[in-house]
């Protein structure tokens, strides 16, 4: 395309079997964990958030 | 919902139309986001000129891309509801294990690490009960967690050290896995503390504000010593030891250091790869507290971090600062993006006396969420349904914010303390939320360059 480009297409998944729940709790108070769920990663999938400087 | 934002890197802007109901993000030119923004938001007065010496010839070109993307699900996707489950397990626990601190920080929002209770440790017995409860309570939740917290957790090691073992004894007996963090002010973290917690911990949070002169003027011992130099001396070595695993430092931001920027990178200049700086939440009568008028300042740091982070990260000083972190690719369901942090439904706190709080911002205040205790076996499921109902979709401000997804509607603690309705967030936090939100979006397009 010429005025757009995708960065990511579609990245929620709202199909199949979700809220499991064995993914990491994530409080987001000033004091605590400080993670929102922006930078968690699904249990159930292999690949994490780039934690790392490798894996980024 | 199509929200357009833009971000300036290198001194040029770039252009966003972020597609929140699929989580499809365009990198689009100043035009179809004109185009984008007219169509889907609200132009500025200055947007609106600009959008009216478009062609009419562009303007076609760019409405027939747009006309294509939302045919393909990936702009002005409608939104699908889902169902959020609710079995009444509880997965995450955080232990009180000692309401006292050995530091005065002038922004605790546990008052000295007390909670206004007795200074108190937790035993054994209460720590073993609470476990017993959290495994009972698991179902067939597999992955368990528990955060100790005080108060400084290292105030009372020997009975962290008795209760993570027998919480690992007990997990791996019934076939779960249980994982635990500590919080700490790194005050005590000597050398046994550092071996210890490398080896047993998941996860290590160490508190450091950025800068010494910030740090100290507010983590101060009782006789109002500042704590930066000890605190930093042990964070490094733990940081020298512990390798690829997880920990992090994190720090708060005040009214006192509105270019926490400069704190986030100075973390980082002492060897930290995994900072956190969060802004403070205190009332607005506080000399500390950050306030509406301070937030182009905040806006304005955040952007200024974004723009360093970038670069620090293409070379030695990479480093992850955790509100820029954003997994677009493999993030959670949906499910657990519309529930957060599940405070009350399924993560909960107990106190050194055993009581039961939706988490530990409850405990210590008005009692109202008192949720029952581990010693005497009660548990108020009337009072966990009522955190179960909260979620982005009970939340009026929530649905139509662009940040939903990632934000998942606040922190219900703030909300109860602000507004007095668990269901109204905290207006200020969100709007540094969606700030940070755009900021990560855009350090996502810059660093992986473009297609899907
Ligand atoms: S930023 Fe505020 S309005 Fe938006 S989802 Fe979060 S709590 Fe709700
Ligand atoms: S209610 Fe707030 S403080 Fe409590 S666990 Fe949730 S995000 Fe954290």
């Amino acid at each position: 395309m010429k005025h757009v480009n995708t960065v990511v297409k579609s990245c929620l998944h709202k199909e199949g079997k979700i809220g499991c729940g064995e993914c990491n709790s994530s409080c987001q108070s000033a004091c605590k964990t400080s993670c929102t769920v922006g930078n968690q990663s699904c249990a159930r999938r292999e690949e994490r958030v780039n934690t790392k400087k490798e894996s980024k | 919902m199509v929200h357009c934002f833009t971000y300036t890197h290198e001194g040029k802007p770039l252009f966003f139309a972020w597609d929140v109901e699929s989580g499809s993000l365009h990198n689009v030119d100043e035009a179809a986001f004109l185009v984008c923004k007219n169509k889907f938001g609200e132009l500025t007065d200055e947007e609106r000129q600009k959008f009216d010496a478009v062609s009419d010839v562009e303007k076609r070109e760019i409405e027939e891309e747009l006309f294509k993307l939302e045919s393909e699900g990936l702009l002005n996707t409608p939104e699908t509801r889902v169902d959020l489950p609710f079995s009444g397990e509880i997965k995450a626990m955080c232990l009180h294990i000692c309401h006292d601190c050995n530091l005065r920080c002038s922004y605790c929002f546990a008052k000295d690490g007390t909670y206004n209770t007795p200074r108190d440790y937790m035993s054994f017995e209460v720590g073993k009960a609470a476990l017993d409860f959290l495994f009972e309570n698991s179902g067939n939740r597999h992955n368990l967690e528990v955060d100790f917290f005080g108060g400084e957790p290292l105030m009372n090691f020997d009975n962290v050290k008795k209760i993570v073992a027998y919480g690992k004894e007990k997990a791996k007996s019934i076939g779960k896995d249980i994982k635990f963090t500590l919080t700490t002010n790194g005050v005590l973290l000597n050398d046994a503390a550092i071996e210890y917690l490398n080896a047993e911990m998941d996860n290590v949070v160490i508190s450091i504000d950025g800068r010494k002169e910030v740090h100290d003027k507010l983590r101060v011992s009782p006789n109002g010593k500042g704590s930066y130099d000890v605190a930093l001396k042990n964070a490094k070595k733990f940081r020298a030891v512990r390798g690829d695993k997880r920990y992090y430092i994190r720090g708060t931001f005040t009214q006192n250091n509105l270019d926490f920027s400069v704190d986030a990178l100075t973390l980082n200049d002492e060897g930290f790869d995994q900072i956190s700086l969060e802004p403070v939440v205190l009332p607005d009568e506080s000399p500390l507290a950050i306030h509406e008028s301070d937030l182009e300042k905040v806006y304005e740091e955040y952007d200024k971090l974004s723009e360093e982070y970038i670069k620090r990260r293409k070379g030695e000083k990479w480093f992850n600062f955790f509100h820029f972190m954003i997994d677009l690719k493999n993030g959670p369901c949906v499910a657990k993006r519309l529930t957060g942090c599940g405070a009350g439904k399924e993560y909960v706190a107990v106190t050194p006396t055993g009581d039961i709080y939706p988490c530990h911002q409850f405990a210590g205040g008005d009692g109202k969420y008192y949720m029952g205790n581990v010693l005497s076996g009660t548990f108020d499921r009337n009072i966990q349904k009522t955190f179960a109902g909260i979620n982005v979709y009970s939340k009026e401000e929530c649905n139509k914010c662009p940040a939903k997804y990632y934000c998942s509607g606040g922190c219900a603690a703030n909300s109860y303390n602000f507004n007095k309705d668990l269901k109204k967030p905290y207006g200020l936090s969100c709007k540094m939320m969606r700030r940070r939100l755009e900021d990560s979006l855009a350090i996502y397009c810059i660093e992986h360059g473009g297609n899907d």
